[in-house]
Order: structure tokens, then C-alpha cells, then sequence
């Protein structure tokens, strides 16, 4: 089985698709000829051409809107939004339209979108280019978002994404895009969205984080009875996995990337309060980055929570 | 001999553009040099080939004019005025840069000079320039604005509700297309439906020009008289500078979607070198005064990059300031 990293797991989910089904098609800034910023979509060009291959305006908006436009007449439209910190411009087309109109059309129509993009801190860029803030999707309803956290899982991922009748924002956590290789079968397999990963068995205390801190994560718990969970996709949520881990441990430490306000952090603690409250131990604690916009070089690593930050909040908890 | 050159510009001021040209190319190349060191983190736009136009365009601009552009702004910032030891340690992100070594190579702002800020999101600054312009007329100064931007970013909205906005209300707002032909892979033609920027303005009932952005008294001429009539009749005018970069988009480019060939033809028109022949052949300065020139040049950036090694990092508590919390 060949040893991928994200970047070749991503693109082979991407050929295998297109393969599959000519309604598949990708557009974006430099996706075609170019093979894509990032290299994600090299060689498809070759293989599928400029018809299915679309290198767009570098106009974030009508690359969404308009894939909205091709998924309602029954395309598969794969858009890439160069970094996540270009896609507020579009954020209108995503929230005000490919979120509703299944429902505004009362389910006689679905938007089977997938919009890709790199997301999350770590490549020694400043704001913009390190943005993390799933938060606003997971606040949309009608909008599926995921977050894969390695090679295997982004294959399977993104090939349900595809698949799946319903608008998915599909983000790559950049820092790890060549920094994890991992056997990634050819051929058909899928990961289900809105099932969560239990990626580490314990039973003193479960954590729970996604994207680049997963790798952070599981540095930081070494030596702890901890279960780690990785939800995958962040919405819809696998409460039913969380809770029977909280219930279990009784202990809940959150580790995002995205800053600490309204983070999507709050929505478990929210929830786990409500659903699990007579089960803890400890409060929930939440590892985050500070409320302030991300920082260039050095700075960023005192930013974004570190092993040692994250494996400092644990052992807080497990004082408890 | 008549000098065509002195006819536009006394000595002084011809040799500053020369000056300032070269400052920016020694510059960038630096840079280059500084990232693949790693001391330079991040994404990293040079400008080598595009001098002439900010070069050209600053000195056509009054002082205060705001100057507003994309990510591809070191030498704006430094031919306006900037610091390149500061510039330098924002690039390193070191505590002594211009933005205290948090923003890093694409959001460089110099209030003080009326650089009001790279933005490192494509059409981010349309808008912005236009507002600048609304407060400048609203409080009854003479200022306008300039906002720079690139081939690629006239496809995103804010351009068009920029150039509406700004007829709409005749607002002093001077447009400057550096169109290089790409916008990282995309060539021009593959992006816009009509790849003749300027003529775009018509749309917008605003008067446009294309100009050789390879030569700096071409932009100088273009600029100056746009900002004079901007200034008289308060309304937006637009300059296509056609030009090249002579590097990869940024340094992470390798740049497969250009010929060898067609960025060497691009090359033999370098601004710098152009430029020099025609100080020289008007006999304003020899090539031996052209030579040191650039040697000080060069001194000023080995300088800029000795002060940015040498300069502190940042403290951690940077990360919570500037910004409520
Ligand atoms: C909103 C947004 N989308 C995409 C990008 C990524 N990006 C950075 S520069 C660039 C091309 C811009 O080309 P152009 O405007 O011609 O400027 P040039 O780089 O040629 O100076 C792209 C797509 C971005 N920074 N912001
Ligand atoms: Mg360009």
C-alpha cells in the first residue's frame, strides 16, 4: 500500500473521483494548469483537462456562487479557496445561499458542494494565511464541516464529501500537509461524515481536538490514561461518541487552534454541561489560541497552543 | 546635446529615481538571499522588474497622498519613504520592524509617510482607498488617494464597487494597475474577459491611460499629470502600467508557467538598466557615478539586513497587544 502524505491523499481522492464521475469538476485560482498552489491538484489537468479542470478569476465569490449555480443542476463541483483566510468574500454565497437552498427549496433541490481549502497556523505566515475559524461555518445550519487530521482519513473524507447531497466545507490543516506520511489504500473506501475517530483508548480523562492539534494532542497526553477523540467532522457532531467518552472519564479537555471566543470549544462545553454535567469531575477546560489576530514567525508558537500548554491544562485537570 | 530627460526633471531628481530603483532591486534580491537562509519566514513577493512603477509613481505623488497596495509592497513602502532597516526587521519579524515584527512582508504600513498598508487579501484595498478619499474631501484637504493593485485583483468584486463608488462621488482617487501580466499562474487573458484593464474604466465613466511600466519617466509623466487632474476636477482617473515580474510569485513559485524565453525578453527590457543607459548616453552621470550608486545601495541594504540579525525578537506579550482583549 503506498505511503501518502496529505497533499498525495488528497489528489488521489480528487482522480479517483473524477474517474468515477464525470460530474465531478474542479475550479479555483490556479487549480488547473498550475496543479494548484499547494501542488493539491497536480497533474489532474493532464489527465482530465480544462473542461474539468478550471482555473478560475481570482474572485472568491463567483467561485463559490457559481459552483452553488453548476451543484444545483446536478454537477459536482469540487471549488478550492486558495487559503481560508480568502473566503469571507464568499462567505455570502456560502451562508446566504448554498446553505439554504435545500431548504428554501423545500428539499427539491440540494447544493452538492464541496469547498476545499488549507486552513489552520503553524507555516510561519501571519493572519490570513493561518485563519482558523471553522467556528463561522459550524454556526450555519445547512453546511457540513470537516476537518481531516491526516492522509488516510482526508482520502476517505473527501470522498464522502463528494458524494454527499449537501454543501461541505472540507479544510486541510496546512501544517500538515507534508508533515505526516501514512498508508493510503488505492481504490474505494470511505470515512463516513458525522462520525467522530475515538484515535487513542483511555479512561481518566478524554480530550478531544481536530485538524494539526491532533498531533499536538497526542505528544502532549504520553504518559496519561487519556482517550483522544477526534471528532472529524465538527458539524454535525458526534455527541453520542463525546458523551459516552465524558460519562466515561469524566474529565473533557478542549484543544483548538481557532481563538478562544466563540470557538467551537464553547459549543461542546455547552453541550457536555447540559448532557454530562453529573458524570465530571473537573471543570471543561478549553486549550486555545488568545482573542487576537495571528502573528507573524516566533510569536506564532506562543500563540497557538503548544504540547506543553496542552499537557499542562491535562494535568490540571487530572488534579481533580 | 538637449537632454530630454532634463527637460522633465532637474539632475538631482533623475538620479533619485535611479537611486531609488536600484535601492529597491538590491533590496529584494536581499530578501531572496534572507529566505533562503530562513530568516524570512512566510510568503515573500519580490517586486524585481516592477520598479519603475512605484518609483515613477511616488514621485508623481505628493507627499501626503495616501498610498495604499497588495502584498508586493517593500519597495512602495521604501520609496515613499520607509525605513529599510525597519522594513528589513518587519521581515524577519523582529521587534524593530515598522509593525513591530507582527505582520511580517505583506502588511506593511507607515502612517506617518501616508502608507496606509499592504493587504496581503487580493481587492482588499479598493474600498479602503475610496473611504480615505471620502474623509479627505469631506474634511476639505488636499490629499488623494492612490491604490495600487494588480492584473488579478480587477476581478474581484471590491475593484468594480471601488470604481463605481468612487465616479459615482467623484472622489480624488488616483487607481494604478501594475498589470505584470500574471496573477501567480494565470495569465491575464485566461482571467479577464477583456485583458485591456484600463479600458475597463469606462464602465465607470473614469478616464484611462496604458503606459510602458518598464520606464520610470513614462510612469513619472502618466502619474503626475493624473494626480494634477485628479486634484483639479475631484475624480477617480486609471493608469494601466504594463510591466513584469522578474521573479516567481513569491518565493514558494517555481514558476513552470512562463517560457524561459519570454522572461528573458522581459528581462532585456529591465527598467534599471534602461534607465542607466539613458542618464548616461544624456551624459547626466557616468557609468563610474551609476556604480556608486548602487554600491551605497547596496551598503544601505547589507546594513538593513545587519540591523534586523542583530535586532531583538519579539516578547511573547506582543501577541496581546494592539488589539482589545
Ligand atoms: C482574496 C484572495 N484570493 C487569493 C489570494 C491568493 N493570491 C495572492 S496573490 C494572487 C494573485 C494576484 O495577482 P495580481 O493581482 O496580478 O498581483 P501580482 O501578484 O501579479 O502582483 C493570488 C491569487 C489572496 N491573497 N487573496
Ligand atoms: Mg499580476
Amino acid at each position: 500500500m503506498p505511503q501518502l502524505n496529505m497533499v498525495q491523499a488528497i489528489n488521489l481522492a480528487l482522480r479517483e473521483e473524477m474517474e468515477r464521475d464525470d460530474r465531478v469538476v474542479l475550479l479555483g485560482e490556479d487549480v488547473g494548469k498550475d496543479g494548484g498552489v499547494f501542488r493539491v491538484t497536480e497533474g489532474l489537468f493532464d489527465r482530465f483537462g480544462a473542461e474539468r479542470l478550471i482555473d478560475t478569476p481570482l474572485s472568491e465569490s463567483a467561485i463559490v456562487g457559481a459552483a452553488v449555480g453548476m451543484a444545483v443542476y446536478g454537477l459536482l463541483p469540487v471549488a478550492e479557496i486558495q487559503f481560508m483566510g480568502f473566503v469571507y468574500s464568499a462567505f455570502d454565497q456560502i451562508f446566504a445561499h448554498a446553505a439554504r437552498l435545500r431548504s428554501r427549496s423545500r428539499s427539491r433541490f440540494t447544493v452538492p458542494l464541496v469547498v476545499r481549502a488549507p486552513y489552520g497556523g503553524g507555516i510561519k505566515a501571519p493572519e490570513l494565511h493561518e485563519e482558523s475559524t471553522e467556528a463561522f461555518f459550524c454556526h450555519m445550519p445547512g453546511v457540513k464541516v470537516v476537518i481531516p487530521s491526516g492522509p488516510y482519513v482526508a482520502k476517505g473524507l473527501l470522498v464522502s464529501a463528494i458524494r454527499d447531497p449537501d454543501p461541505v466545507i472540507f479544510l486541510e490543516p496546512t501544517r500538515l500537509y507534508r508533515l505526516i506520511k501514512e498508508e493510503v489504500p488505492e481504490g474505494e473506501y470511505a470515512v463516513p461524515l458525522g462520525k467522530a475517530r475515538i484515535v487513542r483508548e483511555g479512561s481518566k480523562v478524554t480530550v478531544v481536538a481536530w485538524g494539526s492539534m491532533l498531533e499536538r494532542v497526542m505528544k502532549a497526553v504520553e504518559g496519561y490514561d487519556a482517550e483522544v477523540i477526534d471528532p472529524l467532522t465538527l458539524s454535525p457532531f458526534d455527541w453520542e461518541t463525546l458523551l459516552a467518552s465524558v460519562r466515561e472519564t469524566g474529565r473533557l479537555v478542549i484543544v483548538h487552534e481557532a481563538q478562544f471566543t466563540g470557538g467551537f470549544g464553547a459549543e461542546i462545553a455547552a453541550t457536555v454541561a447540559q448532557e454530562a454535567i453529573l458524570y465530571l469531575r473537573a471543570p471543561v477546560v478549553r486549550v486555545a489560541s488568545p482573542d487576537v489576530h495571528v502573528p507573524l514567525a516566533k510569536l506564532v508558537e506562543h500563540y497557538l497552543p503548544s504540547v506543553e500548554r496542552i499537557r499542562g491544562t491535562v494535568d490540571e485537570v487530572m488534579k481533580y | 546635446m538637449d537632454s530630454k530627460l532634463r527637460a522633465i526633471l532637474p539632475d538631482q531628481e533623475l538620479l533619485k529615481l535611479y537611486q531609488q530603483m536600484v535601492l529597491s532591486r538590491e533590496f529584494e534580491e536581499s530578501c531572496a538571499e534572507q529566505y533562503t537562509k530562513g530568516h524570512i519566514t512566510g510568503f515573500l513577493h519580490l517586486y524585481s522588474g516592477q520598479e519603475a512603477v512605484a518609483v515613477g509613481a511616488t514621485a508623481g505623488l505628493h507627499k501626503d497622498d495616501y498610498i495604499l497596495s497588495a502584498y508586493r509592497e517593500h519597495a512602495q513602502a521604501i520609496v515613499r519613504g520607509a525605513d529599510p532597516k525597519r522594513v528589513m526587521a518587519e521581515l524577519f519579524g523582529k521587534a524593530t520592524g515598522i509593525c513591530k515584527g507582527k505582520g511580517g512582508s505583506m502588511h506593511l504600513f507607515d502612517p506617518g509617510l501616508s502608507f496606509m498598508g499592504g493587504y496581503a487579501i487580493v481587492g482588499g484595498q479598493f474600498p479602503i482607498a475610496v473611504g480615505l478619499a471620502f474623509a479627505a474631501k469631506y474634511r476639505k484637504e488636499d490629499r488623494i488617494s492612490a491604490c495600487f493593485f494588480g492584473d488579478g485583483a480587477v476581478n474581484q468584486g471590491t475593484f468594480h464597487e471601488g470604481l463605481n463608488w468612487a465616479r459615482l462621488w467623484n472622489l480624488p482617487v488616483l487607481f494604478v494597475c501594475e498589470n505584470n501580466f500574471y496573477g501567480i499562474g494565470t495569465e491575464v487573458h485566461r482571467s479577464s474577459a477583456l485583458a485591456d484593464i484600463h479600458k475597463r474604466a469606462c464602465g465607470y465613466d473614469i478616464p484611462a491611460v496604458r503606459i510602458d511600466g518598464m520606464d520610470v519617466m513614462a510612469v513619472y509623466e502618466a502619474v503626475k499629470w493624473g494626480v494634477d487632474w485628479v486634484r483639479e476636477n475631484s475624480r477617480p482617473y486609471l493608469i494601466e502600467a504594463m510591466t513584469y515580474r522578474f521573479r516567481g510569485h513569491s518565493m514558494a513559485d517555481p514558476g513552470k508557467y512562463r517560457s524561459a524565453a519570454e522572461v528573458e525578453l522581459w528581462k532585456a527590457r529591465d527598467p534599471i538598466v534602461g534607465f542607466a543607459k539613458r542618464l548616461a548616453d544624456e551624459r547626466i552621470a557616468t557609468g563610474e557615478q551609476l556604480e556608486v550608486i548602487r554600491e551605497k545601495a547596496a551598503a544601505i541594504v547589507q546594513e538593513a539586513v545587519k540591523f534586523a540579525e542583530e535586532s531583538p525578537w519579539p516578547e511573547d506579550d506582543e501577541v496581546y497587544k494592539d488589539i482589545y482583549v
